[in-house]
C-alpha cells in the first residue's frame, strides 16, 4: 500500500475530526466566560444555570478536541518524518510555542475550573473561563501561524540541504497568517453561535426554561451576526491575498482554466479536469473573478493552464468546497439578520427557531469546507512552492499506515458517537434551576 | 555546540517532568481496579486525578514539540521509526482523557465498567511502551542510512526493552500509590499504603536489576566513567527510593512522594546522562547515530527557543503548582455529592 496516500487519508480524517470539535470549543468557552461573569456581576441565579448547562457542553467537547489533537503534534514525525526533517527548524518552533505558551494554560485551568467551584471566589472562577478562552484562541493563532507558513512560507532560508528560520517575526506577522487566524476564529465563533442558537431553540419550541434560552440565544445570536458580517468582509481580503500568492489555488476554486481579463465567476460548473475545461458552466458573469480577485474588473487572472499540470491541486473537490463555505458564509449572514428582528418575540416565531434547530450541522460543514478548500487547494505542495506532498512523508511501510489508519476510524467514530450521546442526553435533559448557593 | 548541549539537557528535562508528573496519574489509573472496589472509591480515585491530569499530559506535547523544535530530525526519525508503538501510546492516551470525562455522566454499571476499563489499559500501557521505547534508545536501534528504520514492533520487545518497560511501570505505580495516600482517606487510602508497601520492594529490585543490565546492554556507563561526578544522579536517585520508604514507614506521604518524583527525574538523568550526546543511537552502525549535535535546528531556532523556554516554564510552574496546592486536600465523600465532580 502506498503510505503517502494513507498517511494523507490518516491526517485528512484526524483533522477534520479534531476540528469538529475544536471550534465549538473556541467560541463557546467565551460565550460561557460571558455568562458567568453577568452571573457574578448580577447575583441572578438565571446566568449560573446557564454557566453550568453550557459548561457541561464545553467540557465534554474539550475532552475530545484535546485528545484528537495530542495525536495530531505526533503525526507530522510520524507520518511525514521527511517534512519534518526539511522544515523542522522553521515548522517545529511555532508548535512547541504552542504548547509552551498557550495549550498548557488552557489544560491547567481547565481543571481548575471544574473542580474549582468552591475553591475559588466567584470571580476568580469567572476569569479562569475568561482565560482559558483566551488560551484556547492563543493556542489556535500559533497552530494557524504553523499552518500559514505551508501555505505561504516566509523567513526562511535553503541552507545545509533544509529551510532554516531566517526571520522569525516575517513569519508571526505576515499578512497570510493574520488573515487564515481571523478567518478561522470568526468561523469558530460563529460555529459556536448557532450551535448555541440551535440547541436553544429546540427548547424553546417546546416553550420550556424560557427565560434561560432566550438569554442564551440572544447571546449567541450578537456573536453570529457579527461575526457573519466580519467574516465575508474579512474573506473577500483573503481571497485577494490568496490570488496574489496561491494563484494555482484560486484558479481551482473557481474552476479558471484560460489565463483572462475580465475572468468570469461561474455560480455552478462542472470541471473536467481531463480535458482541461469546465463540462458545464451556468450562470457566467464576467469580470467577477477579476474583480474579487485584484478589486478590478479588468485584471488579468491566470487560468489553470498556465501552471504544469503536476503543480495543479484537485480542481473538482476545491471548487465544491469554496461554494460550500461561501454559500453557507451568505446563508449566516441571511439567518442572523432574521433574528435580529426576531429576537424580542422568539417564542412565537417556532418556524424560526425550526430553522435554526435544522442549522446546527451547517457552520460544521462550512468550517470544514473551509479546510478542505485550504488543504486540497494547497496540493500539490504540502509547503505551498518548496516542498511537494509526495516527498514528504516518513520511509514506513504502507501496512502500519493502514492498521493506524483503520484504528483510527474505529476509535474515532465509537468516540464520536459516543460524545454525541453525551452532549443529545444532556440538552435533552435541560439545564438545572440553580435555587441555593 | 554548547547551544545544543543546552537543549539536550531542556530536552531530558522537559522528559523528566512529563514522567515525574503524569507518572503518577499512569500509575493511579492502573491501580484503580485493585485499591478502588466500590464505585465511590473509583469515583474517589479518578477525583483525585481530575484536576491535573490535563495539564501533566501537556508536558508530553511539550516534550515532543520542542524534540521537533530543537532536534528536527530526531522528531522525525524517533516518532517514524516507533510508529506502532507511539500510535499504541496515543490511542491509549486517547482512551484514557475521554474516559475521565465521560465516565461520570451516566450512572449504569456497563458504562461505568467500559470507561474503567479504558482508564486501567490508557494508564498501563502508556506506563509500559515508555519505558519500553526509552530502554531501546538507551541500547540503541537498527538504524541504517539517511536515517531508514530496519526494526520492528515486536524487536522493542528484547529483554532490556522489557525491563525498561516493567521499571517505569514500577516507578509509576509507586508513584500513583503515593499519591492516592496523600488524596484519599478510608479504606481506600488504606489499600493504596498497602500497595505502596508491597510494591516498594518491586522497585527496589526492578531498579538493581536495570542499572546492572545496562551496564551489560548499553554504553550509557561510559559518560559515567568519563565524569565520574555524575555518578551522584544514581546516588540521588537511590536516595529517592530509600527515601520513599522512610517516610513511607512514618506514613509522611507528602514526603514518600517527593522522593518518589526524585527517584523518577533520578532515573530519567540517568538514564540522558548516560545518552549524551546521543538522542537516537544507531546499533548498526554508530555513524548513523543521531546525536544532540548532528540533528539540532540552527543557532538561531535554538536561542529563540530557549528564550521562549526561559521565560514561559517558570510561568507555567508558578500555575501548575497554584494549581496543585489548590487541590492539595483530600478528596472526602462529600466531594463526590457535587455536581461538577467526576
Amino acid at each position: 500500500m502506498d503510505a503517502v496516500f494513507l498517511s494523507r487519508l490518516q491526517f485528512a480524517a484526524a483533522t477534520m475530526f479534531h476540528f469538529l470539535f475544536v471550534p465549538l470549543t473556541l467560541g463557546l468557552s467565551f460565550i460561557v466566560a460571558w455568562m458567568e461573569t453577568q452571573y457574578v456581576r448580577t447575583q441572578d441565579k438565571t446566568y449560573l444555570s446557564m454557566t453550568r448547562f453550557w459548561g457541561k457542553i464545553f467540557l465534554i467537547n474539550f475532552a475530545l478536541g484535546v485528545v484528537t489533537g495530542i495525536t495530531l503534534e505526533f503525526q507530522f514525525g510520524t507520518n511525514w518524518s521527511r517534512y519534518s526533517a526539511y522544515v523542522g527548524d522553521v515548522f517545529g518552533s511555532l508548535l512547541a510555542i504552542e504548547a509552551t505558551a498557550a495549550f498548557f494554560l488552557e489544560s491547567t485551568l481547565i481543571g481548575v475550573w471544574i473542580f474549582g467551584w468552591r475553591k475559588l471566589s466567584a470571580k476568580a472562577h469567572a476569569t479562569v473561563m475568561w482565560l482559558i478562552a483566551f488560551a484556547g484562541s492563543l493556542s489556535a493563532i500559533w497552530i494557524l501561524t504553523a499552518n500559514a507558513w505551508m501555505q505561504h512560507p516566509v523567513g526562511y532560508t535553503i541552507r545545509n540541504g533544509r529551510a532554516e528560520l531566517v526571520d522569525f517575526l516575517a513569519i508571526v506577522t505576515q499578512k497570510f497568517a493574520i488573515l487564515q487566524i481571523l478567518h478561522t476564529l470568526a468561523g469558530a465563533y460563529i460555529l459556536a453561535a448557532f450551535v448555541v442558537m440551535g440547541i436553544s431553540a429546540y427548547h424553546l419550541l417546546k416553550k420550556q426554561h424560557i427565560e434561560i434560552f432566550t438569554r442564551s440565544f440572544r447571546i449567541a445570536l450578537v456573536v453570529g451576526l457579527v461575526f457573519s458580517i466580519f467574516i465575508a468582509i474579512e474573506g473577500d481580503q483573503h481571497a485577494v491575498d490568496i490570488a496574489e500568492k496561491q494563484p494555482t489555488k484560486l484558479a481551482a476554486m473557481e474552476a479558471h482554466w484560460e489565463t483572462t481579463r475580465r475572468a468570469p465567476i461561474h455560480l455552478f460548473a462542472i470541471p473536467d479536469e481531463e480535458n482541461e475545461r469546465n463540462a458545464v458552466e451556468i450562470g457566467s458573469i464576467p469580470g467577477v473573478l477579476s474583480f474579487l480577485s485584484f478589486h478590478d474588473v479588468n485584471a488579468e487572472v491566470r487560468g489553470l493552464k498556465d501552471f504544469p499540470k503536476d503543480e495543479r491541486p484537485p480542481v473538482t473537490i476545491t471548487f465544491i468546497a469554496f461554494r460550500v463555505m461561501v454559500a453557507l458564509g451568505a446563508y449566516f449572514i441571511l439567518i442572523t439578520i432574521v433574528g435580529w428582528f426576531k429576537r424580542n418575540k422568539l417564542v412565537e416565531s417556532p418556524l424560526f427557531l425550526k430553522i435554526m434547530l435544522f442549522s446546527i450541522p451547517l457552520p460544521y460543514i462550512a468550517n470544514e469546507a473551509g479546510w478542505v478548500l485550504a488543504e486540497v487547494g494547497r496540493q500539490p505542495w504540502i509547503v505551498y512552492g518548496l516542498m511537494k506532498t509526495s516527498q514528504a512523508a516518513s520511509p514506513i511501510d504502507g501496512s502500519q499506515v493502514l492498521v493506524s489508519l483503520i484504528a483510527f476510524i474505529l476509535i474515532y467514530g465509537l468516540l464520536g458517537a459516543a460524545g454525541l450521546f453525551l452532549v443529545v442526553r444532556h440538552v435533552r435533559k435541560g439545564p438545572a434551576v440553580v435555587t441555593a448557593d | 555546540m554548547l547551544l545544543e548541549t543546552i537543549w539536550f539537557g531542556l530536552w531530558g528535562l522537559l522528559w523528566a517532568v512529563f514522567f515525574m508528573t503524569d507518572g503518577f496519574d499512569f500509575g493511579a489509573g492502573t491501580l484503580m481496579p485493585f485499591v478502588a472496589k466500590t464505585d465511590d472509591e473509583k469515583r474517589m480515585t479518578i477525583n483525585a486525578l481530575g484536576p491535573l491530569w490535563d495539564g501533566n499530559e501537556v508536558w508530553l506535547l511539550t516534550a515532543g514539540g520542542v524534540t521537533f523544535a530543537a532536534f528536527p530530525l530526531v522528531y522525525a526519525t524517533m516518532f517514524s521509526s516507533l510508529y506502532s508503538a507511539l500510535m499504541l501510546i496515543l490511542f491509549a492516551l486517547i482512551l484514557r482523557g475521554v474516559s475521565f470525562e465521560f465516565r461520570s455522566q451516566i450512572e449504569g454499571p456497563g458504562w461505568r465498567r467500559l470507561w474503567d476499563t479504558c482508564i486501567f489499559i490508557g494508564s498501563f500501557l502508556p506506563a509500559l511502551l515508555f519505558g519500553v521505547a526509552f530502554a531501546n534508545i538507551f541500547q540503541g536501534l537498527p538504524l541504517a542510512a539517511d536515517n531508514v528504520y530496519k526494526g520492528t514492533l515486536l524487536g522493542l520487545l528484547n529483554p532490556y526493552g522489557l525491563c525498561g518497560g516493567l521499571l517505569f511501570l514500577a516507578l509509576f505505580l509507586v508513584h500513583g500509590a503515593l499519591w492516592l495516600c496523600i488524596k484519599t482517606e478510608g479504606a481506600l487510602q488504606q489499600r493504596a499504603i498497602a500497595a505502596a508497601n508491597k510494591l516498594w520492594p518491586v522497585e527496589l529490585a526492578i531498579a538493581v536489576i536495570f542499572l546492572v543490565f545496562t551496564k551489560f546492554a548499553t554504553n550509557l556507563y561510559d559518560n559515567y566513567f568519563a565524569t565520574p561526578a555524575f555518578f551522584l544522579v544514581i546516588l540521588l536517585t537511590v536516595a529517592g527510593l530509600v527515601g520513599i520508604k522512610v517516610f513511607l514507614a512514618r506514613q509522611a506521604f507528602f514526603k514518600a512522594w517527593f522522593s518518589s518524583a526524585l527517584t523518577i527525574v533520578g532515573a530519567t538523568f540517568f538514564g540522558i546522562i548516560g545518552l549524551y550526546p546521543n538522542m537516537f543511537p544507531s546499533s548498526i552502525n554508530p555513524k548513523y547515530s543521531l546525536t544532540a549535535h548532528n540533528s539540532a535546528s540552527s543557532p538561531l531556532t535554538l536561542k529563540i527557543m530557549l528564550t521562549v523556554v526561559i521565560i514561559f516554564v517558570p510561568i507555567v510552574l508558578i500555575y501548575q503548582i497554584w494549581a496543585y496546592n489548590l487541590f492539595k486536600d483530600k478528596v472526602t465523600a462529600e466531594d463526590l455529592t457535587y455536581e461538577e465532580s467526576y
